[in-house]
């Protein structure tokens, strides 16, 4: 009974209502918008960091890769990241601290919202978070000169897509571990890695072939693909295949964030 | 808001129902099989020690935790149907739950929103509820600079929000002082008076007599009795106990023998009670055997008198 209860079911089609998340996106909207000077603030110091570290500071001795000025090759990609690590963060250690220590989802559990209502409005809000990073992001670069394309004008949209995919695969893992620290495998096991190895800082397409096989399997390299697409390159059908390789994955394992956090909430 | 009567489905109607009732976790049966009935406005109180079943039980009523086995009817819906249970339900947890990063009255407009009732609604209910609670003060404080008992009435009026026609308590005065303690009884049965219907949990005899109308007493997730407190008392046990506090063991011994003069002695780690209907011959012979006089005394039965008898162990440990 116990171990096939069918509220525990994993393929369970979850008991969600768009309405009902939008309450706890606007929870954590309510928190951001008291402190969002202090938080945004940052968000338009890093990414000039960056460029100007690696893009100029690195470039100036890389000048070219594939014939590209350096900047205008890694900009892309650091606007994936910039969206990767916007919800990344919360819908890990955050999203934990609510579940385990200040028991803020018990306390919506008591409110007609259901535990899927609840995953999916963190799932919007870090999706509106990576949605915050990458654009400023994005408009920050705009003034290094890194956009070729007007295909840029659809980056918006992609960025959300991106955030989106990072949600569910962060939440998933938010709902299933025991212990906070075990966030640090997350991070230095599959985002670190992602991040230097997704083509942001050097092509790919010198490397052996597997690693480009491998490469593929990445969810972090087609974000940085689906970017470059619309930034650099104005590819659009290049950009479409990888948006449809985000989608897919995006909306294969979306019911996992919100069945596992059922399970995580009703015992 | 708060004066009118809430509405009700049916009238008269239990708002609670259930039927062999069972909660299972892996091998561990926290709940084994009760039937209940709590009737619309009233406070009905589940007394027992920790680990009892009372909050597991509880929890099932609010919904957040599935029944193994049985039926649960909650306000006349299975508890299938958490959502439209829990619209109408007011939840006060016995952890301290509120949001900490916002004020006071925000926790009470964010937690409104959950019921879908717009801020221009929750702002002014919110504050009117503050100033029932006796926190229109602590309006745009946050949390953190709340004592305990405040905490715990801004929890009260949290879930008083979504004006609900039931309102589910665990352990509301658990860790509270003797003050903060009674003034949240005053408040519980002001809400009764306005035709809440109060749900509680408590190991505090005192907290079940004062508020409970009706109570059930459980034990290992059984349920051993239940009625008004005064029929419990009356039914359960003599009415008058004397108590002798810390007997020598030869003192204990001879009051042990005293059984049959007494209806019924206990004995129990720190003292000797005796259970009788003439309390002062009792008295008299008790005080024949005990030499300290301040050690001895004679009080009417209570509902502690009436888990010891069920039991045989007291319900604070």
């Amino acid at each position: 009974m116990s171990a096939a209860a069918p509220s525990r079911r994993l393929l369970r089609l979850p008991d969600v209502r768009l309405r009902s998340a939008a309450r706890l996106w606007q929870r954590n909207a309510t928190i951001y918008r008291r402190t969002y000077k202090m938080n945004l603030l940052p968000n338009f110091f890093e990414p000039f960091l960056y460029l100007l570290a690696m893009g100029l500071g690195l470039g100036a001795y890389l000048s070219q890769v594939q014939g590209i000025r350096y900047i205008d090759f890694i900009a892309p990609g650091l606007v994936a990241t910039a969206a990767m690590f916007g919800t990344s963060y919360d819908v890990t250690f955050n999203a934990f601290v609510k579940l385990r220590f200040g028991k803020v989802y018990d306390a919506v559990m008591s409110t007609p919202l259901t535990p899927e209502d609840i995953a999916l409005g963190e799932l919007l809000w870090g999706t509106t978070r990576a949605f915050i990073y990458g654009v400023v992001f994005l408009i920050i670069a705009t003034f290094f000169g890194v956009v070729h394309s007007w295909l840029a004008l659809l980056s918006p949209l992609a960025i959300a897509l991106i955030g989106m995919m990072f949600s569910v695969l962060g939440l998933a893992f938010t709902a299933v571990v025991p212990l906070i620290d075990y966030f640090t495998y997350y991070w230095t096991l599959f985002i670190t890695p992602m991040f230097l190895f997704s083509g942001i800082f050097f092509p790919l397409d010198r490397l052996p072939e597997w690693v480009q096989t491998v490469a593929w399997f990445i969810p972090l390299h087609q974000a940085v693909n689906l970017m470059r697409s619309l930034v650099l390159y104005g590819d659009l059908g290049a950009a479409a295949a990888s948006a449809a390789w985000i989608l897919v994955l995006t909306a294969a394992l979306a019911v996992l964030p919100l069945n596992l956090l059922r399970r995580r909430l009703i015992r | 808001m708060l004066d009118s009567a809430p509405m009700s489905t049916v009238p008269g109607a239990p708002v609670v129902t259930a039927r062999g009732l069972v909660k299972r976790y892996g091998t561990f049966e926290a709940v084994r099989g009760i039937d209940l009935e709590v009737p619309a406005g009233r406070c009905f109180g589940f007394l027992g020690p920790n680990g009892a079943g009372k909050t597991t039980t509880m929890r099932m009523i609010a919904t957040s935790s599935p029944p193994t086995k049985g039926e649960l009817t909650v306000l006349g819906m299975p508890v299938e149907r958490g959502r439209e249970i829990r619209a109408r339900m007011g939840v006060v947890p016995q952890e301290n739950n509120l949001d900490e990063e916002i004020t006071v009255i925000q926790n009470l407009v964010v937690y409104a929103r959950y019921f879908d009732i717009p801020p221009s609604v929750s702002r002014p209910r919110g504050e009117e509820l503050l100033g029932f609670v006796a926190l229109g003060e602590k309006r745009d404080r946050m949390p953190e600079e709340l004592s305990g008992g405040m905490k715990r009435r801004l929890l009260i009026a949290r879930a008083l929000i979504s004006d609900p026609q039931v309102l589910v308590l665990d352990e509301p005065t658990t860790g509270l002082d003797p003050q903060a303690r009674h003034l949240v009884w005053e408040k519980l049965r002001e809400l009764k008076r306005r035709g809440v219907t109060l749900l509680l949990t408590t190991h505090y005899m005192e907290e079940a007599s004062q508020l409970c109308d009706r109570l059930v007493i459980m034990h290992e997730g059984r349920i051993l009795v239940e009625g008004s407190p005064r029929e419990l008392v009356s039914r359960e046990v003599p009415p008058q106990v004397v108590e002798a506090l810390e007997p020598t063991p030869e003192a204990r011994a001879q009051l042990a023998a005293l059984e049959g003069i007494a209806d019924h002695v206990e004995d129990l780690s720190d003292r000797v009670l005796l259970y009788g209907t003439d309390g002062e011959a009792l008295l008299s012979k008790v005080r024949a055997i005990v030499a300290d006089p301040s050690a001895v005394w004679l009080r009417g039965a209570g509902l502690e008198d009436v888990f010891l008898s069920l039991t045989g162990r007291r319900l604070i440990e």
